[in-house]
């Protein structure tokens, strides 16, 4: 089971109906029990490529072979809650599968136990945030995509929860994709790093990374941050 | 007890003027209500009452249902909205009466005709009222959905429709009103029975008591619909903004 992304060109026509092209060539393929971080400047067009990886969007240029039968589960960049049903609604609806044992377990993960009955509206950014990473935990996900999931979090929380992403990576076999603007997250939770230009995205860089995710030492993610600044600038 | 204060002044009034007018013109509120006990003992109120009801439970839930289904068919997708909207706006300017007479005309005198023209006339309404709601589809949601691939009828009950109930519950409530009005000028055109027939029936005699008398026990059955069926309906669907706030 694996991801072949070869996305040659995306573009849409803006309000003022001119030609935008967003994506210029990004080509990778990412195996099973993988997880790549696509890391590039704000705007570039990651998101629109994520669009393109979930299927919402068939309007483009090049192949895209997500696994057959693979079960998507994805963190948007904005919790996308059904503000009309309740935290543990929003949950089952997505993962009608999930035991009692195992969403209480991820609730308690998340923090969330709390909060099982209270509606989107009542909860802060960070909370419908925890929610949405839970929903997409608890679809056990053979392919994830995660858009800046961490984002506005603080850092404590932002660190928890990146921990519990490494956990569940390593706990199933799956293919997880990671929008980040975070160095700092990508070389600690990447085996693979996509570095992306400015709009039009273009790849520049596929970066493997093996030194094991548990065996980063704050030292190794230092100089792995280093290594990726120094190629970063060469490109730019 | 605001309501209730408001509604006594409004009998007040009603004394008064039918003081100063004369009871030939405006009889007083304790004579329309003998007229209605009357009424109501020989069974005859509860019978038109119970056509009129009839007639606007069918038209309605008719006219809902294929307006519902019309207007997001038309919110959801531009060719429909394009072949649909020159008849929606020739509906929407119809008089109800051209569409009871000639609902009459057509298909006779028969309960059939009049129920197809209630209904007719409220339909519009409903269609615009749910394209709009529609259009205001949160798309972001619909995209959550599909990813996490949720089968057709997860997404009508838990996405769809939750964001369509204030708007079905708008159709709703104007439609209803709309219908309360065009049952009775139906019934007075071509039924043999029901509120309509009876206040025709009054007005050939200018029985002002009996003509009162069915005008208002019909309004009072209005009043108590909606507090009963439509409020709570209403708060019901937007339960959730209420807790958010």
């Amino acid at each position: 089971m694996r991801l072949e992304v070869d996305i040659q060109s995306k573009s849409y026509t803006s309000a003022n109906g001119k030609r935008q092209q967003v994506i210029s060539g990004i080509a990778f393929t990412l195996e099973r029990g993988e997880l790549g971080v696509v890391v590039g400047p704000s705007g570039c067009g990651k998101s629109t490529m994520m669009r393109i990886l979930a299927g919402l969007d068939a309007d483009y240029d090049g192949r895209v072979s997500q696994p057959a039968g693979a079960r998507l589960a994805m963190v948007f960049q904005e919790p996308r809650l059904l503000p009309w049903r309740s935290v543990e609604d929003n949950v089952r609806l997505a993962a009608p599968e999930v035991t009692e044992e195992r969403l209480t377990a991820i609730f308690g993960v998340l923090e969330l136990e709390g909060h099982r009955n209270h509606f989107p509206g009542e909860l802060s950014l960070g909370l419908a945030r925890r929610v949405a990473l839970a929903r997409a935990f608890a679809v056990e996900p053979d392919f994830l995509i995660l858009d800046e999931p961490l984002a506005s979090l603080d850092d404590a929380l932002a660190a928890k929860l990146r921990e519990e992403i490494a956990t569940l990576v390593a706990s199933r076999p799956m293919i997880t994709l990671l929008v980040t603007h975070s160095m700092d997250d990508a070389v600690r939770l990447g085996d693979r790093i996509f570095l992306l230009s400015s709009r039009p995205a273009r790849l520049l860089h596929a970066v493997p990374i093996s030194v094991p995710r548990a065996q980063r030492s704050d030292a190794t993610v230092a100089a792995l941050k280093a290594d990726l600044a120094r190629r970063d600038f060469s490109m730019s | 007890m605001l309501r209730l204060l408001s509604f006594a002044l409004l009998l007040a009034t009603w004394w008064v003027a039918a003081t100063i007018a004369g009871s030939a013109k405006l009889p007083p509120p304790s004579a329309v209500l003998a007229v209605a006990i009357a009424e109501a003992k020989s069974g005859a109120l509860f019978l038109h009452l119970g056509a009129t009801l009839a007639r606007v439970a069918l038209a309605f839930t008719l006219s809902m249902a294929i307006g519902s289904a019309l207007g997001f068919w038309m919110g959801r997708s531009r060719i429909a909205n394009r072949l649909g909207d020159p008849w929606l706006i020739l509906l929407l300017n119809l008089p109800a009466l051209v569409v009871i007479v000639l609902a009459y005309i057509w298909a006779g005198l028969t309960e059939v005709a009049a129920i197809a023209a209630i209904a007719i006339n409220k339909l519009p309404t409903a269609v615009v009222t749910l394209r709009e709601g529609a259009r205001a589809l949160d798309p972001s949601l619909d995209e959550m959905a599909q990813v996490f691939a949720f089968p057709r009828g997860r997404i009508l009950r838990h996405v769809l429709l939750p964001q369509l109930a204030p708007y079905i519950a708008a159709a709703a409530r104007s439609g209803l009103s709309l219908v309360w009005k065009i049952v009775l000028v139906a019934e007075l055109l071509g039924r043999p029975n029901g509120i309509g027939f009876e206040i025709g029936v009054a007005f050939q005699l200018f029985d002002i008591p009996l003509l009162l008398a069915y005008s208002l026990s019909f309004a009072a059955v209005v009043l108590v619909i909606e507090a009963l069926l439509v409020q709570p309906f209403e708060q019901r669907a937007s339960r959730w903004r209420l807790r958010a706030a």
